[in-house]
Order: structure tokens, then C-alpha cells, then sequence
């Protein structure tokens, strides 16, 4: 049995210590915004905040897990959050949309780390999220926007 | 409302064979009078008789389309699948222009599968748009004509002096106006228009513009989009399958015992696809997998590896091989005779491709007896649905298939085997009156096969004294991408076949060569074009370079003598656009290719440089001529989707076998396009009056050809494989990670 904090609530999750947090948040928690995409920290695509660090679910032991506060996408917040979200809808960022949830938790992690991203920041920070849509050109641009618009309101 | 199958007969009487869809009249059902449309494909009706499809639509009075509330907000159902692509943007907006309803008040929800309501529910060949424009703009013209009707009646005015805007029905002449809502009930009463009247393209508002937007952003950007994946239902169990590692091998015998033994599994059984583990959960699904053992029989498996199979193909072209050809382009007299002069020989070869899409194939089944029911990012739904009644022995009507949007797919879910929702409802026989989600994982995916055919093309070319191209002969092997055979395999050699670049030669000969065994193939984003577009554009530039002329004009005068207005205008937009004639810096190149795919004619010239013999592409100028532009930030979207699809493949794609078994298993061993390595592409479209084409597949043959030949450009060297990078090359990247 172990105690997890997520999006600052407390479970007792009745799974064996090596689960990946990535199944205890989807078949457990039935938070299922995280997404499977490779299994193996390639993809991206179930990138959650650990601490406020991004970081692959797929790979999180459990056991692990229960050390830190873990937020996901459905319920990370603040302004970071509020100005990436409304770049990506106003940018029509998402095609099939499967890997947003995790590009989204990494340009977060990424503005409240680097607030004006360059193009290179962007590149570091980004390319453990995999987007076979190819969404990159308006992922980049939307970030820069939503740095834009956090410069605009700490003014 | 079942809507009777009779009738198309009498539609077809009628109007005639000349437009593919038509409009019946009313027919007073319920109480409500229907728009119906009905396909006249006599293989449409008979699947009507055989099937009336899942759960029928709301009833409408304005069709199987549309639906209006009395807030006055419309509702569109989306017939075909959203893999991505936005389609279910571009077809509401097409709806939309027609019945002047105000965009920003519109909705749009996912059809199930419904033969009855629907028609036929296939998404593939970039053919949405395409074939659903009529249908599509008839909809919303008849039900805006009711509108018209309704409130005409009401004022007592002529309908040809009333005017629609945003949902708002207008008479100038006495200022009376009444929003959709107040004029709903008599609307709906009104009878729709036999052959309702089409705006002409230069009066659309809507269609074209920068205001048709995606519907489902906010979803996408909050997690809150469900997926197959995502699906949860009571007491439901989660399926995995162990599949055999060789292709055409077939489980010999299994010991579950350790199995069973792994918490959260319930049950390990053979199907015919392998070894099937139901679990509580996903990961306990995984664990009991790895804890089969078991034994497989490889008497009829593969066992080459991917080097034997390139020796065979390059027999195979050279006439050694097992294989006969059959003729797919003759063109002049004596085309087989010998080849004299100034004779070039190329060859190329294309790997596997496995298609990657961010989600992964699943799928949910729940069978009750006769009734099954299934929701899945279904790219076929018409198919998934008759191939699901057969598995599970009953009829199509008694399936209810949900379809869903899809994490990609790039063809993946739209096999006409539907193979992973026959092996769902395989699964789900087992368990009756409990719904079974069935997972691959990605290392299934990739091992999975059913992939972009590898190829070989052997090319001949006899030129003239100008340098153009005089005779051509082609010799191309290429296993059938879909389970019927074709004779001839054209789907491996559309892009090659019809080409303007035959239009000086006297004498052109093709031959297709379709070797058959048990690596299976399919449909790939782009198809035949993924390599022929590599093959027909990689050599014109070679043939240019030759006779010392300049790509882009050799391009030209083959366009020219081929009569070929569209491509002409593309490339000119193309040169003019990537500043064709202006030098780039020392060490970067520009590279040039023009396709045309599913009806669309894209060009697009890349910006190269090599890095430690490393392509890196930091700009793709692009120029579309799709028809009239729908969508036109959802077509640039497609064509940066579509250069980041194909780049990843030229750059690293292979899936290759050793001994018949699966090198590359994930995304680190099949390297793809990541934010570092994305150029920056940019699009224009070719303003046009003619009918829309499509966009999901022509942006992602280009981009290989037109790196290739800036690569030529800078160092002058040829091409001959796919993918540029290999082994440790494509693997040790160098991209900054973090995990």
C-alpha cells in the first residue's frame, strides 16, 4: 500500500511498488489526460510534474511516486498554464491531440523555469515530446505567444 | 428513423448517374420530415439491406447533418473520422457557408457508424473534402432554403428577396429579421428543395477563410479529449495480446501457469492471432504477457532478414527473380525494344515504414449475445463494423460502433482487415456481457507489421541530345498494399504511372512486380507516393544536372510539353515564393520537388545543409493547389504535418528484419521528427475555383526528394536508399533530451 499526493489529494493505492505511476494514474486514479506512448521515457506523451519538475510517468515507480507532490494535466494551474493554454487554442496547435497533454506540462515546466524562452530553450526543453502530427512549428510559436503574454500582465 | 432502402433506385431514375449523391424529398416519418441522403453505389444499398448500422441519429427535420436546437446553436455530425486532420472542421464549414449559420455557433459532434444515416464511413485517400462536397453543401443549401421558405410565408414576401447571415434570416425590403431559433418549428415543416440552390464560390463568407478554426483545440489542450485508450467501463478488463515474432508463424503450444499466477491477470486463451492475457488492469496485462511461455511454429514464417529481401527485389527487377510482371504504363510503339545512346541507369531502395501514431491501436468490445458493441478511433467505420459481424457471427446491424477521434493514425486504423478490432471482438467472445479494452503496445505496433511496403525501382532512361528524356522503362517491386489483389499493383506505382515527365519521350514501358509473402502490408499516409514521388523527382533532378540545365526549368518544359497548367503554376509560385534565384550561404542548398497526390499538386523546396554528413532542414517552402481552399490554416497544418511525416521517415524510417524478426520496436530504435529537428514550413495556396481536393496525404512525398536533391546540389552525389540516416547515424542523434 502506498500514499501518493496527486493534484494535492492523497491516495492509498493498493499496487505493487514497481507499477509505473502512468498505469496507477490512468487504471486506478482513472485519470486517463496522461497518455501511453512508448513505455520506455521516448515520447513524452505521459509527462506529468513531480515537484513541479517534468517528468515521464511511464518510467516513475510507484514506490517513487509516493516521495513527491505529482500534479497532471488535469489540474496543473496558475498562469503559466492559463497563457499556454489559450496560445495553443488560439493557434489551433493540436491535430490528433494525443501528445498535447504531455507538450502542454512541458512548455509549462518550461515558462515558470525560463519565462522568455530562446528558439534553443525551446528546443532543449521540448524535444523529449514526440509529435507525430508534427504540431512543432505552432508548439514553438504558441510558446513564444504565451511568453509574450506573461512579459504582458508582469509589466 | 429507418429511412427506406427502395428509394435510391428511384432517385437514380430520376436524376440520372451524374451526381454520385442525391437528394430524396421528403418523406413525412414520425412526424418529421427528413432530408435524406442516400448513396447510389449499388454496393451502398446492398449494405443498406444488409445493415441499417448502429444506433440512427437524432432525429431532424433539417437531415442526417443537421440539427437545430431552439437556442438556435447547430449541431453538424461529423460522418468521417478526425484523426488529426480537422476534417470535422472543414466539412461542418462547408455545411455551414451553405446554410449562412453564424460559425460561432456551431457544434460538432461524431457520427456513429451508420450506413442508413450516413452512407459509406470510409476515411482515406485524402477524401473527405473531395467527396463530400456536394453532399455536404446540398445539406445546408436545403435546409437554409426551409429557412427562406419559412420566413417568406411568415412575411408574406417573395423567397428571393430574402436574405441569410450568421444564423439571422433577413428581408430588406420590409426590415424584418428572425433569428434560426424563431423560425425553427415552421422551417422544419417546410418541404426541402428538390435540388436546393448552390452559392457560387465567389459569394462564400466561411469557406476559405481564416475563420474556420478546429473545434476541438480547448479539449486537446486540457486532456479532456477521450481517446480509445481513455475509455472506461464498468468491470471492464484490459486485453493484450502476445503475437508471433515472425511473421506467418503460428503459436505451436503455451504455459500460462506463471501467468495466471501475476496479480490482476484473470484469463490467458488462445485466439488466432496469438495468445491472449485479460487483465484488471493494464499493467497487469503487460506483466502477465511477459510471464507466457511460449512456443511458436515457424514452418511458414519469414525468416529473411532485410538484406536477403533487397537481393531479391534487385533479382526480381533484373529478371531473375520468381516473380512475373504485369505492364502498368505502355506508352508508343515497340516499348520493349533495346535501349541505344546515351542510356542512365538509377535504382532505389525504401525500407518498411511503420506508421507510429501517437496512439497506439486499441480498441473496446463488449458483446451481449447477438449484439456487440465497440468504440474505437475508427478510420473505416462502414468496414470496422461488417468485419466486427463477421468475427463475432452476426449481422451488421446488430453491431453499434462508436467511433471516436483518433490519436493519428496515418492509415494505420484504416486497414480493410480492421485486424485489431477483429482481434478485440475475438477477445471480447470470450467474456460475454463485459466490455474488454484491447491494447498494443508500442513495441507491438512496430512489430506488428502491416506496414508501408519496402520497395525497389529500377529506372532506365534513354535521353536526347537536348538532355530531356527520350525513352523510359521502370521496373518496380513492390509487395500489394491491400489484401484483394490488383492487377496491377497500382497503388505501388501511382505517382510513376501518368507522370508529365514521360511527355517527351517516344517510348515509355513500367512493369510491376508484386512478390508475395508473409510480411504484411498496407495503406501508408500517402501510399504509392511515399517512394514514387522519391523516385520520378530525385531522378529529373539528376537528368537536369546532367544536360547542365536548372531543375526547376528542366521541370518546366517537361510540364509544358505535358500540357500540365497546374504543376507550372505551382512551380512558379514555388521559385517565386523560396527566392529560387537568390543564393544561399556558403554550405546551404536548396532543394526542389512538385507531386501531385489524390488530386492536389504540392511543390515544396527545402534548405539544406550537412552536418558531419547529417541533413539538417531549417525551411520548407510550400505552394498548394488543393481546389478551392476549405480550411486554409487546417491546410497548412496538414502541410506542416505532412513535412514533419515525411522528413521523419527520409531521415530515419526503417523498420528492418533480422532473420524474420523486428529490429526496431520504439521510438529509440525508430527514430522520428522531434522540436530540434522541424524546419520551419511555410504555405501558400494557389487560389482556385475548381472543386476541393485533398490535403491529409499530398504534403508528405515532397520533402524526401526535395532534401535529396539539395543534398545533390551541395555535394553531387546521388540518392539510391531511403532512409538517409541508419544504424547508430539515425540513433545517436544528438538531440537534446531530457527524460
Amino acid at each position: 500500500m502506498y500514499t501518493i499526493s496527486v493534484n494535492n489529494q492523497t491516495y492509498d493505492v493498493d499496487e505493487d511498488g514497481q507499477t509505473p505511476l502512468l498505469w496507477v494514474l490512468r487504471d486506478i486514479l482513472k485519470m486517463t489526460g496522461t497518455k501511453y506512448g512508448c513505455g520506455i521515457a521516448q515520447c513524452g506523451a505521459c509527462t506529468i510534474h513531480v515537484d513541479d519538475q517534468p517528468m515521464r510517468s511511464c518510467t516513475l515507480p510507484l514506490e517513487v511516486a509516493s516521495s513527491y507532490r505529482i500534479t497532471t494535466i488535469e489540474a496543473v494551474e496558475g498562469t503559466e498554464v492559463e497563457a499556454v493554454r489559450a496560445a495553443w487554442v488560439a493557434r489551433d496547435v493540436p491535430q490528433c491531440g494525443f501528445c498535447q497533454s504531455g507538450q502542454i506540462m512541458s512548455a509549462v515546466a518550461l515558462l515558470r523555469t525560463i519565462p522568455s524562452p530562446s528558439d534553443s530553450d525551446i528546443d532543449t526543453a521540448m524535444s523529449g515530446n514526440i509529435c507525430r502530427c508534427a504540431t512543432y512549428n505552432r508548439i514553438r510559436a504558441a510558446i513564444h505567444d504565451a511568453a509574450g503574454t506573461l512579459k504582458g500582465a508582469a509589466e | 428513423m429507418k429511412r427506406s432502402v427502395t428509394e435510391p433506385q428511384t432517385a437514380k431514375g430520376r436524376f440520372g448517374m451524374t451526381r454520385r449523391r442525391m437528394i430524396l424529398g421528403g418523406s413525412l416519418l414520425g412526424g418529421a420530415l427528413l432530408v435524406g441522403y442516400v448513396a447510389t453505389h449499388p454496393m451502398q444499398v446492398v449494405g443498406a439491406i444488409l445493415s441499417g448500422g448502429g444506433t440512427d441519429p437524432e432525429p431532424s427535420a433539417f437531415g442526417s447533418f443537421i440539427r437545430i436546437d431552439a437556442d438556435g446553436w447547430v449541431t453538424i455530425v461529423n460522418k468521417q473520422q478526425e484523426l488529426g486532420q480537422g476534417i470535422h472542421a472543414g466539412l461542418a464549414a462547408i455545411i455551414t457557408e451553405e446554410l449562412d449559420a453564424d460559425w460561432d455557433r456551431v457544434r460538432v459532434i461524431d457520427a456513429r457508424s451508420n450506413f442508413g444515416a450516413y452512407g459509406t464511413q470510409v476515411t482515406g485517400a485524402s477524401n473527405s473534402i473531395a467527396t463530400h462536397w456536394d453532399s455536404m453543401r446540398n445539406a445546408g443549401a436545403a435546409a437554409r432554403a426551409m429557412f427562406v421558405n419559412a420566413a417568406a410565408q411568415r412575411w408574406n414576401v417573395p423567397p428571393g428577396s430574402i436574405d441569410v447571415r450568421d444564423g439571422v434570416v433577413t428581408h430588406a425590403g420590409s426590415g424584418q429579421s428572425a433569428a434560426f431559433a424563431d423560425l425553427l418549428e415552421a422551417a422544419s415543416r417546410q418541404a426541402p428543395p428538390q435540388v436546393p440552390m448552390l452559392k457560387d464560390p465567389s459569394a462564400y463568407r466561411l469557406i476559405g477563410s481564416e475563420r474556420v478554426r478546429r473545434k476541438d483545440s480547448l479539449a486537446k489542450s486540457t486532456g479532456a479529449q477521450v481517446y480509445t485508450q481513455d475509455v472506461q467501463r464498468p468491470n471492464m478488463l484490459v486485453a493484450m495480446v502476445a503475437h508471433s515474432p515472425r511473421f506467418g508463424g503460428r503459436l505451436a503450444r503455451f504455459d500460462a501457469s506463471d501467468a495466471l499466477n501475476v496479480r490482476g491477470v484473470v484469463d490467458v486463451f488462445a485466439i488466432d492471432t496469438g495468445v491472449a492475457v485479460l487483465a484488471e488492469t493494464t499493467y497487469a496485462a503487460r506483466l502477465g504477457r511477459e510471464a507466457l511461455r511460449i512456443e511458436w511454429d515457424d514452418t511458414d514464417a519469414e525468416m529473411r532478414s532485410s538484406s536477403d529481401l533487397f537481393q531479391y527485389y534487385h533479382d526480381i527487377a533484373e529478371g531473375r527473380g520468381d516473380v512475373q510482371p504485369a505492364d502498368f504504363e505502355t506508352i508508343g510503339e515497340n516499348a520493349d525494344a533495346p535501349f541505344e545512346g546515351d542510356v542512365v541507369d538509377f535504382a532505389f531502395d525504401f525500407p518498411y515504414l511503420a506508421h507510429a501514431p501517437m496512439e497506439t491501436l486499441d480498441c473496446v468490445a463488449e458483446i451481449n449475445g447477438w449484439d456487440v458493441s465497440i468504440t474505437s478511433g475508427a478510420h473505416m467505420a462502414t468496414i470496422d463494423q461488417v468485419v466486427a459481424a463477421l468475427t463475432a457471427r452476426t449481422l451488421p446491424g446488430k453491431v453499434d460502433l462508436e467511433v471516436i477521434p483518433a490519436g493519428g493514425s496515418f492509415g494505420r486504423r484504416g486497414l480493410p482487415q480492421s485486424d485489431y478490432v477483429a482481434e478485440c471482438v475475438r477477445i471480447a467472445q470470450r467474456v460475454q456481457g463485459r466490455a474488454i479494452k484491447l491494447i498494443w503496445t508500442r513495441e507491438d505496433e512496430m512489430a506488428g507489421g502491416y506496414y508501408r511496403p519496402m520497395s525497389h525501382h529500377r529506372v532506365w532512361v534513354q535521353t536526347r541530345s537536348d538532355g530531356l528524356p527520350e525513352r523510359w522503362r521502370i521496373h518496380s517491386v513492390c509487395q500489394s498494399v491491400v489484401p484483394i489483389p490488383l492487377m496491377p499493383n497500382r497503388l505501388a506505382t501511382e505517382g510513376i504511372s501518368h507522370s508529365p515527365y514521360f511527355s517527351t519521350a517516344t517510348t515509355v514501358k513500367g512493369k510491376i512486380f508484386t512478390p508475395s509473402f508473409p510480411v504484411v502490408c498496407s495503406l501508408w499516409r500517402s501510399v504509392g507516393h511515399s517512394h514514387t514521388a522519391m523516385v520520378m523527382e530525385h531522378i529529373i533532378d539528376q537528368l537536369a544536372r546532367r544536360a547542365d540545365r536548372d531543375p526547376a526549368e528542366y521541370r518546366r518544359t517537361l510540364y509544358q510539353a505535358a500540357g500540365d497548367t497546374r504543376r507550372i503554376a505551382v512551380l512558379d509560385e514555388l521559385l517565386l515564393r523560396s527566392e529560387w534565384d537568390r543564393p544561399l550561404e556558403q554550405g546551404w542548398a536548396r532543394g526542389l520537388a512538385v507531386i501531385e497526390a489524390f488530386g492536389t499538386v504540392v511543390g515544396q523546396v527545402a534548405e539544406v545543409r550537412l552536418e558531419l554528413g547529417r541533413p539538417i532542414v531549417r525551411r520548407v517552402v510550400a505552394v498548394v493547389d488543393c481546389g478551392i481552399a476549405v480550411a486554409p490554416d487546417q491546410i497548412a497544418a496538414q502541410m506542416e504535418g505532412g513535412v514533419g511525416f515525411g522528413l521523419s521517415a527520409a531521415l530515419f524510417g526503417a523498420v528492418t528484419l533480422k532473420d524474420g524478426v523486428v529490429q526496431e520496436t520504439n521510438f529509440d530504435s525508430y527514430p522520428v521528427v522531434r522540436m530540434n529537428e522541424m524546419p520551419l514550413v511555410e504555405t501558400h495556396i494557389i487560389k482556385s475555383t475548381n472543386r476541393p481536393t485533398g490535403m491529409g496525404e499530398p504534403g508528405v512525398p515532397p520533402i524526401a526528394p526535395a532534401v535529396a536533391n539539395a543534398i545533390l546540389a551541395l555535394t553531387g552525389v546521388a540518392t539510391k536508399s531511403l532512409p538517409f540516416l541508419s544504424g547508430n547515424a539515425a540513433t545517436n542523434a544528438g538531440f537534446p533530451m531530457q527524460s
